[in-house]
């Protein structure tokens, strides 16, 4: 070859080769593929901005229901019975051009003789400044602790009524506070239960097919075109009426629960038809893994996620069905507060247009329901992390 | 087609006798005989039961005989439109029902009908412009729709009725035509009247709706074909209309199986807060009174309804989607 003329000038890279050099990933690309899958998921999920901030206000809904007692400024059952119906005060910061902190003015009672609605005018003499972290009502911390420590406590001798009181004379804030705990709650043990059933069921009918599934499948069918309401108040109806409250509301949770199952069920069979068929699956099979080990240690991982953003979506409509129930008269029975049992004096629509703040234990059922959804969504966008619209 | 139309018959029959049995469990959950309840309720009243009555209640209900037969019973009664004896008022139920059951049908019906009317449009409009400014307020909307509880949506409205115009809404027909033979005037009246619970209780099922014609009309558009229609210079709204839209449209009836069933729960609570004249408030106030061959009746009238409505749209998707009749109902 050659032939004794000068080689041609090339150039030669000194550095040693190595043959990955173009697979090297970036320190972040490094990170992104050893991440474990629940990394991914919170990564992704990080990015649905609403979705984060209603988690943060569900934990705080939930971390309030632990201390509902201390955040409450009157206690459940205190009644004031000199101030029944009484408005809304607004809480002000300055008396007479000057700042003395928050203060409530105070509130003096009338009667309008031609409607005889009870009439309260604000005293703007009357300085009535509202104390932090103090003693006040008497209570019973989970009903058993008993303590008086409040977040805040109306002044010696005043009121402090920043949602109007009710037709017993009852603080609405504090009921309200106090309602969260149960109508939070229902949902909660109530999809506990639906989850149990519909993956217990769905994988059942999704392992086994044949038979079993045909059977699931008509049972789903059937349970889904009858309208859940009715069933609802039908069933609650049904709970004996010599039941204790704490008894009820378990019944109510169980049946909240017990027919909420059909979809949760219907997408584990569906996965679970088309897992089943899988490699790995069979080799577990073959290593003679019993079908509940194959089903819970080996299938369900796959859509566990997904699962739980269901789950998360239907949660809404217990708590809906709860505070429905409750309204109605057929759920909850006071003295148990929930906002479905507050709502039930705001039936009386002649009340209500009296006294509107009757109607505000609605507004954190909505939020409820709100947040619930917008989390529940952006659970669902991030349960899979390797979907092709994010990253 | 017909094969089809026989077997969806059969299951749609199965489901209901299903439904029935289940019922009549609800019936029996209560403790004890539930007449006998009764009659230690109104005893305690220091009010005394005529023993003829009593007889004629057994009799009527065959509460003496198994419990197979007393099903047998109920079931024939109910398919004879004997919903039972009402105890609150003293009278076989057929007497007070009146027109209730025509009005909760009609209700449910134009509810449906609402649901489709304003969701078609606005889908479509959020659809083909989406990201606007218009797509992202109606989906605004639509969520705080979807959140809000419809029977809350009822007292607020009922509220606002009440504070802006002082009258009460919470009716269906004017006064002078209860339990009037129907005219025309009567039907003028309910329809003048029914626009309110249908927003009411339409109002959730429309944002779904809105949702998920959005999503598949957006899946659709992305499609190839969609593409090419546009390369060989169709014009946008022939586009739309010829092909994308009625693939988009399949759901829409289809997914009348979940539609229909909240529909109805809506009816039900929001009739009873704003005690319109239809079978919700019997229900309530039979349930609430503990009378529960009452309130199966009635929760039976309201499996029906919807069985046989989930069945009607079977029927037309089958009729406008060869697929389906073809695998026989296997691709729902």
């Amino acid at each position: 070859m050659s032939n004794g003329a000068p080689p041609l000038p090339h150039f030669v890279d000194p550095r040693p080769f190595d043959p990955d050099e173009t697979e090297q990933l970036t320190a972040e690309q490094e990170r992104y593929s050893l991440a474990s899958q629940w990394q991914l998921m919170w990564w992704r999920f990080r990015q649905h901005r609403v979705a984060v901030l209603c988690g943060a206000v569900l934990l705080a809904l939930y971390g309030m229901i632990l201390i509902s007692e201390i955040l409450a400024p009157y206690a459940l059952e205190s009644r004031n019975t000199g101030f029944i119906y009484a408005p809304p005060q607004a809480i002000r910061l300055f008396h007479d051009g000057q700042f003395i902190g928050p203060f409530v003015y105070g509130l003096e009672y009338s009667v309008d003789l031609e409607t005889m609605a009870r009439r309260y005018e604000v005293d703007r003499t009357d300085v009535q400044r509202i104390r932090f972290f103090c003693l006040g009502d008497p209570y019973a911390f989970w009903g058993l602790v008993p303590g008086r420590f409040h977040l805040m406590c109306p002044a010696e001798g005043g009121t402090l009524f920043l949602l109007g009181t009710d037709r017993l004379g009852h603080d609405m804030l504090s009921r309200i506070i106090y309602g969260a705990r149960i109508s939070l709650t229902v949902g909660l043990i109530g999809i506990a239960i639906s989850f149990v059933l519909g993956i217990t069921i769905g994988g059942l009918a999704g392992y086994f097919g044949g038979w079993v599934d045909g059977i699931v499948q008509r049972i789903i069918e059937v349970l889904r075109s009858l309208p859940e309401l009715p069933l609802w108040m039908a069933l609650s109806a049904a709970l004996p009426i010599s039941w204790s409250p704490v008894l009820i509301y378990f019944g109510i949770t169980v049946i909240l629960g017990l027919l909420d199952w059909p979809g949760l069920a219907r997408a584990v069979r569906s996965k679970l038809l088309a897992l089943r068929e899988e490699d790995y699956c069979t080799a577990a099979r073959l290593m003679g893994a019993s079908p509940p080990r194959i089903i819970g240690r080996h299938l369900l991982p796959n859509f566990m996620s997904h699962l739980i953003a269901s789950a998360t979506l239907s949660i809404p409509s217990m708590i809906l069905g709860e505070t429905a129930l409750s309204f109605l008269g057929l759920g909850l029975r006071p003295p148990i507060t929930s906002w479905g049992v507050l709502l039930i004096e705001a039936q009386n629509i002649e009340a209500v247009v009296l006294y509107p703040w009757l109607m505000l234990p609605m507004v954190p059922v909505i939020v409820t329901v709100l947040a619930f959804n917008f989390l529940g969504d952006g659970l669902r966008d991030a349960a899979d992390p390797y979907s092709t619209t994010g990253h | 087609m017909f094969t089809y139309l026989g077997r969806r018959l059969l299951t749609m029959v199965l489901t209901l006798v299903v439904i029935s049995v289940l019922v009549f469990i609800i019936i029996q959950l209560p403790p004890g005989d539930y007449l006998s309840s009764y009659i230690s309720e109104l005893q305690s009243q220091g009010e005394q039961v005529a023993q003829e009555k009593i007889d004629f209640l057994r009799r009527q209900y065959g509460l003496d005989l198994p419990l197979y037969q007393q099903y047998l019973v109920w079931v024939f009664g109910l398919l004879q439109g004997d919903f039972g004896y009402s105890f609150a008022h003293g009278q076989p139920v057929t007497d007070v029902v009146g027109d209730r059951l025509l009005l909760t049908v009609v209700l449910n019906f134009s509810t449906i009908l609402f649901i489709y009317v304003v969701s078609f449009p606005i889908g479509v409009y959020s659809a083909t412009r989406q990201y606007s400014w218009g797509d992202y307020g109606l989906t605004f909307l639509g969520l705080i729709g979807l959140a809000t509880p419809n029977f809350l949506l009822a007292l607020i409205l009922m509220y606002l009725a009440n504070v802006w115009f002082g009258t009460s809404i919470g009716t269906l027909i004017d006064p002078e035509y209860i339990n009037e033979p129907w005219s025309f005037a009567k039907a003028m009246s309910v329809l003048s009247h029914l626009w309110i619970p249908v927003i009411v209780i339409g109002t959730s099922g429309t944002a779904a709706m809105i949702r998920r014609l959005r999503a598949n009309l957006l899946d659709e558009l992305q499609k190839q074909y969609v593409v090419t229609g546009r390369a060989k210079g169709l014009p946008e709204g022939r586009l739309l209309l010829k092909y994308p839209l009625r693939m988009a449209l399949n759901p829409f009836i289809s997914d009348i199986g979940n539609l229909l069933p909240s529909v109805v729960s809506g009816s039900v609570i929001v009739s009873a807060v704003m005690s319109l004249q239809t079978t919700g408030p019997i229900l309530l106030s039979a349930l609430q009174s503990q009378d529960f061959y009452l309130a199966g009746s009635f929760l039976m009238f309201l499996a029906v309804l919807t069985v046989l409505g989930m069945f009607l749209s079977d029927v037309l998707l089958a009729m406008l989607d060869p697929r389906i009749r073809l695998s026989g109902g296997q691709s729902r």
